[in-house]
């Protein structure tokens, strides 16, 4: 498989639960870098805390496993000082929303040319089920034993109001999706945005009565649609799929080297 | 390009950690869990080798081997 020269082989098997959602998104993610035929070293995965941050551990690209939440200040500051370079964050929902939300918005308004990959599975699964920004109203966490009372965010309309170029959403189900929104997100010249729902079948599933991680990831089908389906008409309650926004505007490093010009110009 | 042929179902035993998924979203119900719970071919006259099993298994554990059909 062409996709095992893009692991660190040695670190597996890896150290997600049986069938973790975070497992289908690295499947994908190597997927499309496959696909865009990128060499190891044209690529740079900053991650953060927590299961999903994990990933940067098991690919061969060059890594950085940094502090809960500055993945995005981090990757900012490789992507600022090696523009060439593709930069990719692999994020959780508590970890790009919560404790990351304020770097979340920033590199969303300056547009730099970065992947952020939201792997939202509604709660934190390694320390313990706490529930996240994402649980949503009603959801059963450890912390939350009565059911959640706080509002979720929606990662797409956040990322939308917040300015990012490229916007789009998938499920762990729709692996061939989430591939192809990958590769483009890549592509993309601009700060992009993909969020893949993922089922944590040890917590989330366990204490929403979601099932085994079959049936938590078949759900993912019956719960989403297209963007603009009929169904959706109808059932307004389905979550939409699909690329939200794709839309060229100037990136953040393309106009700092205008400033810096400017500056030697003008000396 | 002609259609994609079964070769061999490669399967990682030391990987799988037997979710199932694999099994549950098998359009052909080719595979099983065995005694170990690790993922197995049981049926692989009736695999059509689409694949589905490999993209989605969180341990990427599973390689669907094909051969392009002589036809």
């Amino acid at each position: 498989m062409p996709i095992k020269d893009y692991i660190r082989e040695r670190f597996f098997p890896h150290m997600w639960c049986p069938g973790c959602g975070h497992g289908t998104v690295l499947n994908s993610l190597l997927r499309a870098v496959e696909q865009l035929g990128m060499s190891k070293n044209e690529i740079v995965v900053v991650s953060g805390i927590g299961c999903s941050a994990r990933i940067s551990g098991y690919v061969d690209f060059h890594t950085l496993h940094t502090l809960h939440g500055r993945a995005l200040a981090f990757a900012t500051g490789v992507k600022l000082s090696k523009p060439e370079l593709n930069v990719i964050v692999p994020m959780g929902d508590g970890d790009a929303l919560a404790i990351g939300g304020n770097h979340f918005i920033h590199a969303a308004r300056r547009n730099i040319a970065m992947t952020a990959i939201v792997m939202n599975n509604k709660i934190y699964g390694m320390t313990g089920g706490q529930f996240s920004p994402l649980t949503g109203v009603g959801g059963m966490a450890t912390t939350a034993p009565y059911a959640s009372i706080d509002r979720s965010f929606d990662v797409v309309e956040l990322a939308k109001a917040a300015g990012a170029t490229y916007v789009a959403r998938s499920t762990a189900f729709h692996a061939q999706e989430c591939t192809q929104m990958i590769h483009d997100a890549i592509l993309h010249d601009g700060f992009s945005v993909v969020e893949i729902m993922t089922q944590c079948p040890t917590h989330y599933g366990r204490k929403n009565k979601k099932g085994g991680p079959a049936e938590m990831i078949k759900e993912f089908k019956d719960i989403t649609t297209p963007i603009g389906s009929k169904a959706k008409q109808e059932n307004p309650g389905l979550i939409e799929r699909g690329v939200f926004v794709e839309k060229d505007l100037p990136e953040y490093c393309a106009e700092y080297d205008k400033i810096i010009e400017r500056a030697q110009g003008g000396a | 390009m002609g259609k994609a042929k079964l070769k061999e179902h490669r399967i990682n035993r030391d990987w799988c950690k037997g979710c199932g998924i694999c099994v549950e979203l098998c359009p052909k119900k080719v595979l099983e869990l065995d005694a170990e719970e690790k993922a197995v071919a049981v049926r692989p006259e009736d695999c059509i080798a689409c694949k589905l099993c490999e993209i989605r298994c969180p341990d990427l554990a599973i390689e669907i081997i094909t051969e392009p059909d002589e036809k």
